[in-house]
């Protein structure tokens, strides 16, 4: 059990002792995610050695809110988190680059390691750890004042980065975002002149203009069409070449389609807890836990 | 042939029902006691321009336009033949210079401020303050000019003094004689400390609309909390700022008591911000008032009179900046 960390701001909640309690009276369920080692992704390259979480709590005020979550993300993979609302899957996604803390009560415990190296680690630069691990959220929302051009660079901007070829750069993450064809010849429009999937894919190709390691999405198609959503689909599986893909979705099809792990959330009242992690085709043919099972043939959730 | 679906005949469509709402007695009084309240302010405002217009419009018909553009205040000695000569031009101009003057020097303080409190401050200690600059807005006006004549006012002319040696190059803050009391400089550092409060709790209320989406998004993408206000607050806040800032610049043409304590009216436009001679419209009147024969205080109710109708429109067009942008949130 590790220190239950609590962001700046927000000192007025529970203590660390009742926090540790509840912690320890929970079932230990969740498996180390012994993820099969044999499975890699074609194509992939030494990417580091990925984002662990380890022993995962989350809290808002004094809603436990994720308990206990251990979970290793391998490069050259995209891994899926299903499970019904309210599971804690989004809040789990946002603890990985340290976006939980933005919401007033928020605090977590356990340790997210990317490369290695705890990105909670007090003198951890928090930007540096956002440009590594991206997000791309629920929402398509690029930035309504610039175009789409500065929306793609926008990133290289907002963190003060340098590049010597911008124009490379901005054809290349349209490219692997699947939206250039598209607007390669309005370059300068609005972003939001383009559709919410196009809007979408937008979102996509900024978080990719920073060379991110860890791209973590947030059910990107839930307010999109099925064609947009099958474009944003294949996207992803052509970024897991250079970028290790963690995946909220509502939609288990989505899942079975393009991840290679899946790890199945679920709340009994109580925190959310990862009940099940294993091979995306393991998780919806062999179910090992009855509730896995129950979920992905539909019959709750 | 007829299918079911086809558009019915004219004749059978029914005419369109009188929907008839039937109001409660309680209902219909309460509507009443706020209709009349609502008029009333209406009818007040009416009356104060009729007013106005009613005892100026001699003025009008005697001085024409010249009473705008003249700049020159004589009552003239008709024993002696002096035809009367009344115009505003200069003190128009005047109350335009010192409200930038304030303007300029609030405007950046404000939005800093707003800032502060809607992105650097800590949860608990944002009411407070918001509160603390809140009641600076409640301060009496003339407590601001006798702050500002006995406290503020001995130091501003040393700064005036300062910004004339290193700055005097540039036209409008060089000085024809050195002589820096009760200068438009020194007016619109008290008219500043005025908006101050007005323009900072419009702009900050435009920075709390700021949609979540787009800062985390900047966020997520490494920035930093400067680089997200650079990219997705001030862009957002923009039109907003600009409203609040025409709501100040109308306060401070308005303010008269402050600024008739430390600002010198002269009746020669003055564009050097630093030399103490300038106007202010209202603050002309409340000079004149006590001395004024018949045709001089004809002479500042029509003065009252643009007075009104200038804040009015600038009033009118704040709103309008902030009502757009908090309906197109962009």
């Amino acid at each position: 059990m590790s220190d239950v960390m609590e962001f700046e701001g927000n000192k007025d909640n529970i203590s660390t002792k009742a926090y540790l309690e509840e912690a320890v009276s929970q079932p230990e369920i969740s498996s180390l995610a012994s993820v099969a080692s044999h499975h890699s992704a074609p194509g992939s390259q030494p990417l580091g050695t990925g984002l662990e979480a380890r022993g995962v709590h989350a809290w808002f005020g004094k809603h436990h809110a994720l308990a206990d979550v251990n979970l290793d993300f391998p490069a050259g993979t995209v891994t899926a988190l299903i499970g019904p609302s309210g599971c804690g899957k989004s809040t789990f996604l946002r603890t990985l680059n340290r976006m939980h803390e933005f919401i007033p009560g928020a605090a977590m415990a356990g340790e997210v390691l990317l490369d290695g190296k705890d990105i909670y680690e007090p003198g951890t630069d928090v930007t540096k750890i956002r440009l590594k691990v991206g997000m791309v959220f629920q929402k398509p929302n690029p930035f309504p004042s610039m175009t789409i051009a500065e929306n793609v660079l926008s990133g290289l901007k907002l963190a003060q980065l340098k590049t010597t070829n911008k124009d490379d750069l901005l054809e290349e993450c349209l490219h692997r975002a699947g939206l250039w064809n598209e607007v390669k010849d309005r370059l300068k429009a609005h972003g939001g002149s383009l559709s919410g999937g196009q809007q979408q894919r937008l979102c996509i190709a900024r978080a990719l203009a920073v060379k991110p390691e860890v791209l973590l999405m947030d059910e990107p198609c839930s307010a999109l069409d099925p064609g947009s959503t099958l474009k944003i689909e294949e996207t992803v599986r052509q970024l897991i070449e250079s970028v290790i893909v963690v995946i909220v979705t509502h939609n288990m099809q989505q899942a079975a389609r393009v991840s290679d792990y899946t790890g199945f959330f679920l709340s009994d009242g109580g925190p959310g807890q990862l009940i099940e992690t294993a091979p995306t085709s393991e998780i919806f043919s062999r179910p090992k836990d009855p509730r896995t099972e129950a979920y992905v043939t539909g019959r709750f959730g | 042939m007829s299918t079911p679906t086809s558009v019915p005949l004219q004749s059978e469509i029914p005419p369109a029902r009188a929907i008839i709402l039937t109001r409660r007695l309680s209902d219909r009084v309460f509507r009443g006691v706020v209709t009349a309240g609502g008029f009333v302010s209406l009818i007040v405002l009416g009356l104060i321009a009729l007013f106005l217009a009613s005892r100026s419009i001699d003025i009008f018909k005697t001085f024409g336009f010249g009473f705008i553009t003249e700049f020159k205040w004589d009552s003239g000695d008709p024993d002696n033949g002096i035809p009367p000569v009344l115009g505003i031009g200069a003190m128009l101009i005047g109350t335009i210079v010192t409200a930038v003057v304030g303007l300029v020097i609030a405007l950046p303080v404000s939005v800093g401020m707003a800032l502060f409190l809607e992105y650097y401050m800590p949860i608990r200690l944002k009411k407070s303050l918001t509160m603390v600059i809140d009641l600076m807005a409640a301060i009496p006006s003339v407590i601001f000019g006798l702050w500002g004549f006995f406290v503020l006012m001995p130091h501003a002319i040393y700064w005036a003094k300062l910004l004339h040696k290193y700055f005097g190059w540039i036209p409008f803050l060089d000085v024809q004689a050195p002589i820096f009391e009760r200068s438009p400089f020194i007016a619109g550092l008290i008219l500043s400390i005025m908006i101050i409060p007005i323009v900072t709790s419009i702009s900050r209320e435009v920075f709390s609309q700021v949609p979540l989406d787009r800062i985390q998004a900047a966020y997520a993408l490494g920035a930093t909390r400067w680089t997200m206000i650079k990219a997705v607050v001030l862009p957002f806040g923009s039109s907003g700022i600009a409203g609040g800032a025409m709501l100040g610049l109308g306060r401070a043409m308005g303010e008269t008591v402050a600024v008739y304590l430390v600002l010198n009216l002269y009746f020669q436009p003055n564009f050097q911000v630093l030399f103490s001679a300038g106007g202010s419209v209202a603050s002309m009147i409340v000079t004149k008032f006590g001395e004024a024969g018949q045709l001089e205080l004809q002479g500042l109710m029509a003065a009252g009179l643009v007075l009104f109708i200038v804040t009015l429109i600038i009033n009118f067009l704040s709103n309008m900046i902030v009502k757009r942008t908090s309906r197109t949130g962009n």
